[in-house]
Order: structure tokens, then C-alpha cells, then sequence
């Protein structure tokens, strides 16, 4: 799995948002994990504790921010959620229906301690 | 606590690298397929097949995914097309700049079709953009017809689904047509091939429908 190299953007992400002063200081950083991202939030985070250990980031925990699959249906204007995701209206069978969310692989945020 | 927003996709570099490949295949016309299965479906051979098909008619290059040796370009390169072979060395995917880099070994401008045979995955594949044009997802029968519904995404992100081996429905407990309602629940939109690359079965039709898109 790939979820290692995924913790490493973040880490990279992490540094392009803060100055080398601040690293030290950050405790949170909250990142949005789709349903259908393909992620495994666990493994994610396991991979994020591995290669922060022992450096500048070692105080930060990672925070899973699950996201649902939902679905909008372009002919009956329902929006359904299924635990697999399909692009077909779970309501009224239509195939006119657009990804509202769930395929999300995003840092949100970092908090930063405040000396 | 100070709060920093980000916003930022994850893989937003790859994204940005995948825009730029797009943008060098529309500048030299080149229709890109990113063709994606589990290990063993026959995506080789159905290059091998399409290539066959081609011959005089359509150029085609071809960049092989694999976590380990470079038999498939051996395979191919037998048919006298270039092809450049990408190691992943233990990597379950390609990656954007990977294939950026594999370009400077081909040449575009001679290139109608470029074929990505991705490393053989299910799953990871699924979620990386190669700038390429479509998603070739091929699945075979010895599978089994639930695959679409155990790996929604890659369905989900495939134009096309191509159904291989199906000279070997006799043989094995696999329903096609719960395969395919099964793949177009996932996505409707999923035109469907059903081919087998030992009898060439299909493989023509296959090859009309990329011709018409490049």
C-alpha cells in the first residue's frame, strides 16, 4: 500500500505551510479521508506516527476526518449515501448523478501550540 | 491553539505533474489510455493484441508498469514498437512524474497511441491521475463477477471496462452478465468490451472503439 508515501506529502505539506521555527510547535494536523479515497485511515496514520518519531514533529497526532460517500441524483434530486460507492441512483435507479462527496484526500488543517 | 488553514489536496503534486503530461499529449495529438487490472487479467496481451490490430495503421508507444523486471517490455518490443519499461522496485502504482520522465525516452510527435500498462492493482492505480485520457479497466472471468463491487474506484475512474478470457466462461464460475450489471451499478457510464486474447475474440471491436476516440 501506498499510504506511507501519502504520509510524506503531508509531511512536505506540512513544512510549505510553516516556517522551520514552527514545526516544533505543531500538535494537530487534520486531514479529510474520503470513503472512496482508497486510503486506509489507520494505515495513514500509523505511517504518519513511523516517519515523524523522533523528529521536529514528533508532539503532532494526525486527526482522521472521515468523509462520507454521497451522491447527488440529477433526476429525482435526492441525495443518498451507500456503503459502496455507485454512481447509480440508489433512490430511483438513475444513472444522471453527480459525486457530491467521498473521494477527498486533503490536509484541512494544522494547530499549532502557542508559547 | 493557532490554527492554520491548508486546504490542500494530498496529491496535488501529482495532479499538478499529471496536468502537465496532459498538456504535452494535446500539443503532439496523442490519445493516452492508462490501462489498469489485478496482476494477471491480460492487460499485456490485450497490448499485444491491440498493437497486432494496429500494425501500419496507427502508431503506437507503449510505458510498462511493473514492481519488478522488464519481461513485458521484452514482450512488446518484439512487436517493433517503442517501449520503455517503468520499475516501480516494490511501488503498487505509477505515479505522474514517473511517466513524465519515461516521455523523454519516446517520441511523441510519432505517436498516436500511447498505452500505460499500470503496475497490476486493483487499487492504488485507481487514485493517481497519469494526464492520461482514460482509464482502461480490464478485468477477466477467472476473477470472479464481484470484483466491481470489492474495488468500486477503479470502476468508478474507468471509461472502459474490458472483460477478458471470456473463452474461458465454459470452465469457471463466473457469471459475465452479473459481471456486467455489477460493473455499470458501480458506473453506468462503463462501455463495455467482452474479449478473449487467445481466440482475438473481441479484440477487434475493442480496437474500432479506440480508434474512433484517438
Amino acid at each position: 500500500m501506498h499510504e506511507l508515501s501519502l504520509a510524506q506529502n503531508i509531511i512536505e505539506t506540512v513544512k510549505q505551510n510553516v516556517t522551520a521555527d514552527e514545526l516544533i510547535k505543531v500538535r494537530e494536523v487534520i486531514v479529510e479521508v474520503g470513503a472512496f479515497s482508497g486510503v486506509v485511515a489507520d494505515s495513514l496514520k500509523f505511517s504518519f506516527e513511523a516517519i515523524t518519531s523522533g523528529t521536529e514533529l514528533n508532539d503532532a497526532i494526525m486527526t482522521i476526518v472521515d468523509i462520507p460517500f454521497t451522491l447527488k441524483c440529477g433526476e429525482c434530486g435526492s441525495e443518498s449515501s451507500t456503503e459502496i460507492p455507485m454512481l447509480l441512483c440508489s433512490i430511483c435507479g438513475s444513472s444522471n448523478t453527480q459525486i457530491l462527496s467521498g473521494d477527498e484526500l486533503r490536509v484541512k488543517e494544522l494547530k499549532l501550540v502557542e508559547e | 491553539m493557532e490554527i492554520i488553514k491548508i486546504e490542500r489536496k494530498v496529491l496535488a503534486k501529482n495532479d499538478a505533474i499529471a496536468s502537465e503530461i496532459r498538456g504535452k499529449f494535446e500539443e503532439n495529438g496523442v490519445f493516452a489510455i492508462n490501462m489498469v487490472s489485478s496482476p494477471g487479467s491480460g492487460k499485456t496481451s490485450l497490448v499485444e493484441k491491440v498493437i497486432e490490430n494496429f500494425s501500419g495503421r496507427v502508431n503506437i508507444s507503449v510505458i510498462e508498469g511493473d514492481v519488478q523486471t522488464d519481461l513485458d517490455a521484452q514482450r512488446v518490443s518484439a512487436y517493433n514498437v517503442p517501449v520503455v519499461q517503468i520499475i516501480t522496485n516494490g511501488g503498487c502504482h505509477l505515479e505522474a512524474n514517473l511517466v513524465n520522465d519515461s516521455l523523454k525516452n519516446l517520441d511523441l510527435v510519432q505517436t498516436d497511441l500511447l498505452i500505460i500498462e499500470n503496475v497490476g492493482n486493483l487499487v492504488c492505480p485507481a487514485g493517481y491521475d497519469l494526464g492520461e485520457d482514460m482509464k482502461v479497466v480490464v478485468i477477466s472471468v477467472t476473477e470472479g463477477d464481484d470484483k466491481p463491487l470489492k474495488y468500486p474506484k477503479m470502476f468508478i475512474n474507468s471509461k472502459v471496462l474490458v472483460i477478458n478470457k471470456i473463452d474461458l466462461l465454459p470452465y469457471v464460475n463466473c457469471n459475465i452478465e452479473q459481471l456486467k450489471q455489477n460493473a455499470l451499478k458501480i458506473n453506468p457510464a462503463l462501455q463495455v468490451f467482452e474479449v478473449s486474447c487467445t481466440s482475438g475474440e473481441g479484440v477487434g471491436k475493442f480496437c474500432d472503439f479506440l480508434e474512433s476516440s484517438i
